[in-house]
C-alpha cells in the first residue's frame, strides 16, 4: 500500500516536469507531435524503471557509508558516497546502450520508432534526477524504487503527451506573436500547466 | 569544422546571438530550478562555466583517440569527474549554497549544454578554441541565469543577494511581494519573456 501511494505521488504530486522541471531539454525538442512524444515517454519510463532499482541496490550495498559491511567488519567505515554521481551516470549510460542493443535485436519495429531517442535518454536529466532523488529520500526497499521510477516515468509520459497535443493544436489554429512562436509559447504553456499541477501539492495520499 | 571561425566570435557569439539557453534551448532544467534567488543562480553559473571549460579542453585533447561508438560514455565520465570535484569543493567552502542547489549540482552532468557543446564543438576543434567556446557558452548561460534570478528575487522576495532593496515605505503603502515569482513555473514565464525580447530584436531567430 505504501508503495502504491509513492507510485501515485510520483505521477502527480512529484511530477518530474511540472513540479521539478527535469528533462526539459528533450521535452522541448521532441514535443512537436504526439506520436514521437509518446515514443520518448515510453523510453524514459522504461529506463527509469530499470535504472532506479539498480542504482538503489548499488547505493545500499556499495556506496553509502558503511554499506560494505557485508564484505567483512573491516569495511564498516568505508564511505564511497562521493562516487555516487559517477556510478549512477555510468549505470544509466551503459543501460541505455544495452537496452538499445536489445531492442534493436529483438524488436526492430520498436527500434525503428524509438531509435533516435534511445541515445538521447542517457543525458535526460529526469533519469539521473530520479536516481539522485532516490538517494536523497532514503527509500525503504527496492520495490519502492521500482514504484517511484514507474511513477516518475508515467508522469513524464503524461506531461510530454499533453504538451505535444496542445502544441499540435496551437501550430494549426492560433495566431501567436512571431517572436514567441515555437519555443516561447511552449514555455508559457508549460508554466501554466505547472501552476495547475501545483494544486496537487500538499495532498497527502 | 571546415570554415575557420575566429576565436573572438567563438567566445562572444554565445552571449546573445547564439545563447545556449534562449537560442539553442539547452540546459533549461537548471535554469528553472535554481533561479528563485540570485546567489545560488550565480554559484550554479560559475560551476557550469568551470565544468564546461575544462571538459571541453579534455575532450578536445582526447578527440582523436576516442572511438566513436563509446564517445557518449567517455564524455559522461569526464564530465562526471569534473562535477564531483566541483560538488566536493562547494560542500567544503560554500555549504549553505550547496544545500540549496541540492541535486542540481549533480545534474550538471546531464545538463544538455555540456553534451551539446562537447558534441558540436570540442569533438572537432583544437583545445584553445574549445576552451574559449566553453567559457563563452558558460557565460551566456550565466547571463540568463542571473537575469532570471534577478527578476525572481526582486519581485518575489523584494531582496537581492539576501539584502532588502524594496524600501519599507513601499510595504507600508500596501506593496506586497509577488509570492508566485518564487514558484518554479514563473521561471518559465520569465525565460519566455527573455526569448520574446531577444527574438524581437534578432528577427532572423524567429520561427515560422
Amino acid at each position: 500500500m505504501e508503495n502504491f501511494n509513492i507510485f501515485i505521488r510520483s505521477i502527480f504530486v512529484d511530477n518530474m516536469i511540472f513540479a521539478y522541471f527535469l528533462g526539459m531539454c528533450s521535452f522541448l525538442a521532441v514535443s512537436k507531435n504526439v506520436k514521437t512524444a509518446l515514443g520518448l515517454g515510453v523510453a524514459v519510463t522504461f529506463m527509469l524503471v530499470i535504472t532506479l532499482p539498480i542504482n538503489y541496490l548499488l547505493q545500499t550495498y556499495v556506496l553509502s557509508a558503511g554499506a560494505l559491511t557485508w564484505l567483512g567488519p573491516e569495511y564498516a567505515d568505508v564511505d564511497l558516497s562521493f562516487l555516487s554521481l559517477i556510478v549512477f551516470i555510468a549505470v544509466i549510460a551503459s543501460m541505455t546502450q544495452l537496452v538499445e542493443m536489445a531492442v534493436e535485436k529483438y524488436s526492430p519495429t520498436l527500434y525503428a520508432s524509438l531509435g533516435i531517442f534511445l541515445p538521447l535518454i542517457a543525458v535526460n536529466c529526469a533519469i539521473l534526477g530520479g536516481s539522485l532523488f532516490m538517494q536523497q529520500r532514503d527509500f525503504p526497499s527496492v520495490w519502492t524504487a521500482v514504484c517511484a521510477g514507474g511513477g516518475w516515468g508515467i508522469g513524464w509520459l503524461l506531461a510530454i503527451t499533453a504538451i505535444a497535443a496542445i502544441r499540435e493544436r496551437i501550430a494549426q489554429y492560433s495566431n501567436i506573436p512571431a517572436p514567441l512562436r515555437g519555443v516561447g509559447i511552449t514555455f508559457i504553456i508549460t508554466a501554466l500547466m505547472g501552476i495547475a499541477f501545483m494544486s496537487f501539492l500538499g495532498i497527502k495520499i | 569544422m571546415a570554415e575557420k571561425i575566429s576565436n573572438k566570435s567563438v567566445f562572444f557569439n554565445p552571449f546573445s546571438k547564439d545563447n545556449p539557453v534562449v537560442v539553442q534551448i539547452l540546459g533549461i532544467c537548471s535554469v528553472l530550478a535554481v533561479t528563485a534567488k540570485l546567489e545560488p543562480a550565480l554559484v550554479m553559473g560559475l560551476s557550469v562555466i568551470a565544468v564546461l571549460a575544462f571538459s571541453n579542453v579534455i575532450i578536445s585533447l582526447l578527440r582523436n583517440t576516442i572511438p566513436t561508438n563509446i564517445r557518449i560514455i567517455v564524455q559522461l565520465v569526464v564530465v562526471a569527474g569534473l562535477v564531483v570535484i566541483v560538488s566536493q569543493l562547494l560542500e567544503a567552502y560554500a555549504y549553505d549554497v550547496s544545500k540549496q542547489l541540492s541535486v542540481f549540482i549533480g545534474l550538471i552532468i546531464t545538463n544538455c549544454i555540456l553534451m551539446g557543446r562537447l558534441e558540436a564543438f570540442a569533438m572537432g576543434n583544437r583545445p584553445w578554441p574549445s576552451f574559449l567556446d566553453g567559457v563563452g557558452n558558460g557565460i551566456g548561460y550565466t547571463i540568463i541565469l542571473v537575469t532570471v534570478g534577478f527578476f525572481r528575487e526582486l519581485l518575489g522576495s523584494g531582496t537581492l543577494f539576501g539584502f532588502r532593496v524594496v524600501p519599507q515605505a513601499f510595504y507600508d503603502a500596501g506593496y506586497v511581494n509577488n509570492g508566485l515569482m518564487i514558484l518554479p513555473p514563473m521561471a518559465l514565464i520569465v525565460v519566455a519573456c527573455i526569448i520574446w525580447v531577444q527574438r524581437s530584436v534578432n528577427k532572423d531567430l524567429q520561427e515560422k
